[in-house]
């Protein structure tokens, strides 16, 4: 048996995501965002959050995926790691569950899409139920938006 | 005890006498004459000593003793101060003010300083040169010069007065037997006797040393008493152990030569006077005497330590943090002020208006003193400089004069943390690159001193420090020549640069001017380094410069960095807030009055032409286009003397916004300097009018 860990659950193009629960800071609904001008098109800019700014990344952007409109159940995810405070735009946000550390297994060489960089592993719940596990400071990498920019240049 | 409690008064106040020491010391140095700095000096470190000592830092207190010996001798004038001296106590200051850093960085204090002890003992014990001054031992049989110049001013003039009421003061010298077991029993008998008697004014040791038996076997003791002279005798030896008691009465005169004498009074003919009015203390080998500021001497020390020149203000420590959160609930209060504004002026109630009012007056009141109380001035980050210029001087062989004016100056605290190193980096640069050295400046007709100003002066919304030197100057051709080589600019381009562009590419990445690789500056890291840290402050930096004469660097700081004045602008949907300390004025012009020149949008502005940009396209607003309209309200912002129009949709208001940052994740936007929070609770983003004029 490994470790047991609490994962906040949250919905990206139809797959299910996890981060551990204590690299979440809150979770917010959508709160209208300020654009910041010359950032990557995946950063849609900042909000007020209690009156800290903060800047908020399309995770579908981030991870290439299509982006799409908000809905009802968009939500922020507010996250911190690497001494960065950022908020990612998720489908949605509607569970927190245990799993156990063993149970994550290295992350195959592409999962829809997503580089497998990104990811920690994909955790194996009930019978036929996966969750993509987020590896933060990989997607928070601020070195990768630079050559990114360089790139679009 | 709980220590932690003591711990950050403790660091605040070595800090302090750190600074002092080496304030004084460097004063002293100056002038090693005059002996009333040493006695401030002695007093900084005997209040180190005894508060490392209390808090349990050994390391720092036995220093400090060692030092403390040295200046005793010093200020009882068995010692003079030379070069030797000096390098050896700022050695000394170094290597406190580096245990202090570590006790701040949660270390124990702890470092080796054997090899200073050994040369501050070696300086002591007068071994370190020949024809050194008498010896410890030797100045000890002159014995009572060990008195000479232990009664501060205050002491001197109480008892001055009591002898003037009628009252007979007694300079007493008691000898405690060899075999006494409890020594510091018998001296409280001997205290207790002449407190019962009248007062005790001064002791040497102080009545703590003695307390804990930290004197030989005599100490000396200044009363005020109604008995005789026999019967304070007789009654000093009725207490048993007691081998003598010698007794002097004093006059004014022989007051006045023990007394706290003023600067330079003290001459070695009247120590022979002293000697001689109280050879009473001859046999006393109280020489090698323990530090002498006795409690009784505390409250002088606060008043004239600091050499008379600051007043007495009443001032509390308050931690920094609770200044940064009072000033973060501050800025919260502030947009919901101007929320508070806004709905007033749609709801149009004219109590809710008035009272709005008035909240806002208040509100701008609270906004100044919460302001003020971050304010900190430019002397705490200046006072370490004269230290740094007299030992980079010193090593680099050149002879340097430090003027400081408008250390008073004041600036927000978070622009002190920032500004010192950039400052030195450009002090370095001065004495490094800009001084000459003394033959050259021989040559060149100069004064052998080189002279280096730091000035601090307001201007309105902004405080401009200035580093000038009247060394060589830039090298304009030099400048050129390597910037070429350097890549920072073309041949073609070297050709077109004014002179002051010229000067401005000695803070290009990558440029040192420096022929050979000096330990101070010209490590490839030269200036840029300074202009970057200056720009992220809000401030820029200039240099003019005359070859041969000198150079002058300029740095312009804001006053603030956690309120400004702003011009809230709209662009389509979006909103922007434009420094107010950038705009020269706004306008409206009319599409046909923009004028293409050579590629460029041009416009005509109070006889001049200016270029005009549009920030849509700088900031890629898909919102608005300015082309679009047939009028476009323009904002005029300037930088240094360059104006630049730019086109906005609709001017919003006037505001006081609070700046935010964007974060750690999004640094170095272009044409954004952070953000602000508005009434609504959107966030704006705030325009860098720098960025807009290249």
């Amino acid at each position: 048996m490994g470790e047991e860990m609490k994962v906040i659950v949250f919905g990206l193009a139809n797959e299910e995501y996890g981060i551990e629960v204590d690299k979440v800071r809150t979770i917010e609904r959508m709160s209208p965002i300020t654009r910041v001008p010359k950032t990557p098109a995946f950063i849609k800019g900042v909000i007020n959050l209690r009156g800290v700014v903060l800047p908020v990344i399309d995770l579908r952007g981030r991870f290439g995926l299509s982006e799409s409109e908000p809905t009802e159940n968009s939500r922020i995810i507010i996250v911190a790691a690497n001494d960065l405070e950022v908020g990612f735009i998720v489908d949605a946000a509607n569970d927190v569950i245990d799993i156990d550390s063993d149970s994550i297994d290295s992350p195959p060489e592409v999962v829809g899409g997503i580089k497998a960089k990104y990811l920690r592993g994909v955790a194996k719940i009930g019978d036929n139920r996966l969750l993509i596990m987020l590896n933060l400071s990989e997607v928070l990498n601020k070195n990768e938006i630079i050559q990114l920019e360089q790139l679009e240049g | 005890m709980d220590m932690n409690a003591y711990l950050s008064m403790f660091i605040d106040e070595s800090n302090d006498h750190l600074q002092s020491l080496n304030e004084n010391l460097l004063r002293l140095e100056s002038d090693p004459a005059d002996l009333s700095i040493v006695q401030v000096i002695f007093r900084s470190a005997h209040t180190l000593k005894g508060m490392s000592a209390t808090m349990g830092y050994e390391d720092l207190a036995s220093l400090t003793h060692e030092m403390e010996n040295v200046l005793d001798l010093v200020r009882n004038e068995k010692l003079k101060m030379d070069n030797f001296i000096f390098d050896t106590l700022f050695k000394s200051l170094d290597a406190l003010e580096s245990m202090v850093q570590d006790i701040i960085g949660g270390g124990t204090g702890r470092a080796d300083v054997s090899h200073i002890v050994v040369s501050l003992q070696s300086i002591f014990k007068g071994e370190y040169k020949a024809e050194s001054a008498p010896s410890a031992s030797a100045a000890s049989a002159e014995g009572s010069s060990g008195a000479e110049g232990i009664l501060d001013e205050f002491q001197s003039s109480v008892l001055l007065q009591s002898i003037e009421a009628g009252h007979s003061v007694f300079h007493t010298v008691v000898t405690i037997r060899e075999d006494c077991m409890l020594k510091a029993a018998r001296a409280y008998m001997v205290f207790d006797f002449l407190e019962r008697s009248g007062e005790v004014v001064k002791s040497q040791p102080s009545v703590q040393d003695i307390e804990q038996e930290k004197f030989d076997r005599s100490f000396t003791v200044f009363t005020i008493t109604s008995l005789s002279q026999d019967e304070l005798q007789k009654g000093i030896e009725s207490v048993s152990e007691i081998e003598s008691a010698v007794v002097t009465q004093l006059d004014g005169e022989s007051l006045f030569q023990l007394g706290g004498r003023p600067a330079g009074a003290s001459t070695p003919s009247n120590v022979h006077n002293i000697s001689a009015a109280a050879e009473v203390a001859a046999s006393a080998s109280s020489a090698e005497a323990k530090p002498a500021s006795a409690p009784a001497a505390a409250p002088a020390v606060a008043s004239s330590g600091q050499g008379g020149s600051t007043a007495l203000s009443r001032t509390i420590r308050v931690d920094i943090e609770r200044l940064d959160a009072l000033m973060n609930l501050f800025s919260e209060l502030l947009i919901d002020r101007v929320r508070l504004e806004q709905l007033a002026s749609e709801i149009r109630r004219t109590e809710l208006t008035e009272t709005v009012e008035h909240m806002s007056r208040v509100s701008g009141d609270l906004q100044n003193i919460v302001l003020k109380l971050r304010m900190v001035p430019v002397e705490s980050v200046f006072n370490r400089f004269p230290r740094m210029v007299r030992d980079l001087a010193k090593s680099l062989d050149k002879k340097i004069d430090l003027v400081i004016t408008g250390a008073e100056t004041e600036l927000d605290r978070t622009v002190i943390d920032e500004i010192g190193d950039p400052l030195v980096h450009l002090l370095r640069n001065s004495l490094d690159h800009g001084v000459e050295p003394i033959p050259d400046r021989i040559a060149a007709g100069k004064p052998e001193i080189g002279t280096v100003h730091l000035r601090a002066f307001h201007s309105g919304n902004h405080v401009f420090i200035e580093i000038e030197d009247d060394g060589r100057g830039i090298n304009k051709e030099k400048v050129k020549q390597i910037a070429i080589k350097n890549d920072v600019i073309t041949v073609d381009e070297a050709k077109r640069l004014t002179d002051k562009e010229i000067n401005m590419l000695i803070f290009a990445a990558g440029f040192s001017t420096a022929d050979k690789i000096s330990d101070i500056s010209g490590r490839g890291v030269g200036l840029d380094v300074v202009r970057t840290k200056i720009s992220t402050l809000g401030g820029h930096v200039t240099v003019d410069s005359v070859e041969g004469k000198g150079s002058k660097f300029s740095i312009q700081l804001p006053l603030t960095l956690s309120i400004i004045s702003a011009m809230l602008v709209k662009l389509g949907t979006e909103k922007y807030a434009i420094p107010l300390s950038s705009i020269v004025e706004t306008s409206i012009i009319r599409r046909e009055h923009i004028r293409k020149i050579h590629g460029n949008l041009m416009m005509e502005f109070r006889g001049t032409v200016i270029p005009i940009i549009s920030l849509s396209q700088v900031l890629e607003s898909t919102s608005y286009n300015e082309a679009d309209e047939a009028e476009t309200e323009i904002v005029v912002i300037r930088k240094g003397d360059k104006l630049v129009a730019v086109m906005v949709d609709e001017f919003i208001s006037q505001n006081d916004i609070v700046l935010k940052s964007l974060g750690k994740y999004l640094t170095n936007i272009e044409a954004i300097s952070g953000a602000t929070i508005l009434g609504d609770g959107q966030v704006a983003l705030i325009i860098d009018p720098n960025a807009l004029i290249k």
